[in-house]
């Protein structure tokens, strides 16, 4: 009885961060399921991609690498050059995820930008579980994500609604969550040098190729002014 | 492409992916200490983060040409004000989407 009640407590602390989320994840995965079938795959592929991939930006490029000729190792690399941006999670969330047993197996799996943005930024209420807090995060994304996904690849161009813009959803989430943190903080150096960094290289390297060139940059300038930063305390 | 070939593509996206969300927690593992640079990244990394994923959300955005990004700008800052004002997440997201829709339907 206990137990049950932590667990519904803790889905209900969740579920109103995941809101955004169900907009976004419906409408990107909507447009990506019909992607999908108007490139002539069933609806299975994108039901089983969002299910196991579950990250947004590779599935949409996948769809490209399977139209194209069979091409593994490129595949491969073209996977990790997208993804690698998960191994910064990964490093923030050694703490957060530490100590949540079974579930910290599910909360690495379904890391991927959203969840990693909320379970890392949340303040997730006293007298809430915070491992079961953060397992409902993902699930409900991984949910709202494989449910517009499979249902755009059944559906496919038979929808047709004016949703022009609804995309500006997940900026208007990140923002929000980059404000979040920028309240925090007295100082601002890390997160000056983030965006900085980032538009830097969007300009130099264009939109599908600036990601790695940024996280270099990022990490580059985090090693040289670890002094400082952890001097100024903005590390934080 | 073969339906294997197909399968095969698939599952290696799977992995690759699995690969960088996995890394971090298999070489740092929880019994033995992480070193200090590694936890001076994992306080510093996540502010820079948020602001590479807002850049990263506008990348398609084109300020050359078409309506230079304006819509974007507007919007951004509807976002911004409205959670300086009443700092609840929700009312700031939905407010700067619809405001975005509007402006890309109506407007631009």
């Amino acid at each position: 009885m206990h137990r049950k009640n932590t667990i519904k407590k803790a889905l209900k602390a969740a579920f109103p961060y995941t809101i955004p989320i169900f907009a976004g994840f419906w409408f990107l995965g909507l447009t990506y399921g019909i992607y999908m079938n108007v490139s002539g795959f069933s609806f299975v592929y994108p039901m089983v991609m969002s299910l196991t991939i579950f990250g947004g930006s590779l599935e949409f490029v996948a769809v490209e690498m399977l139209l194209s000729a069979y091409a593994p190792l490129q595949t491969f690399i073209m996977t990790l050059l997208i993804q690698a941006r998960h191994l910064f999670y990964g490093i923030s969330m050694l703490d957060k995820y530490k100590n949540t047993g079974w579930k910290k197996f599910y909360l690495i799996f379904g890391m991927c930008d959203e969840s990693f943005s909320i379970n890392y930024s949340a303040h997730i209420p006293e007298g809430i579980d915070k491992g079961w807090f953060m397992f409902f995060v993902t699930l409900l994304n991984h949910l709202y994500w494989f449910t517009g996904a499979t249902l755009g690849g059944v559906l496919g161009s038979l929808l047709s609604f004016n949703t022009q813009g609804l995309e500006f959803v997940m900026t208007a989430m990140f923002v929000v969550i980059f404000l979040e943190q920028w309240l925090k903080e007295k100082r601002h150096s890390t997160a000056l040098i983030g965006l900085a960094a980032s538009t830097a290289c969007l300009i130099l390297f264009g939109p599908d190729s600036f990601m790695i060139p940024t996280m270099l940059c990022i990490l580059f300038l985090l090693t040289v002014l670890r002094k400082p930063i952890e001097r100024a305390g903005d590390a934080a | 492409m073969t339906l294997t070939q197909q399968i095969v593509t698939i599952s290696l996206c799977v992995i690759g992916t699995m690969a960088t969300r996995f890394l971090p927690f298999l070489v740092f593992s929880p019994k033995k200490s992480t070193p200090t640079y590694i936890q001076y990244l994992g306080k510093a990394l996540p502010a820079a983060i948020f602001g590479m994923l807002v850049v990263y959300s506008l990348k398609d955005t084109n300020i050359l040409s078409g309506s230079h990004g304006l819509p974007e700008c507007i919007a951004i800052a509807v976002v911004v004000a409205l959670h300086l004002w009443k700092r609840q997440m929700l009312l700031s997201i939905a407010g700067g989407t619809i405001c975005y829709m509007l402006l890309v339907q109506l407007i631009f």
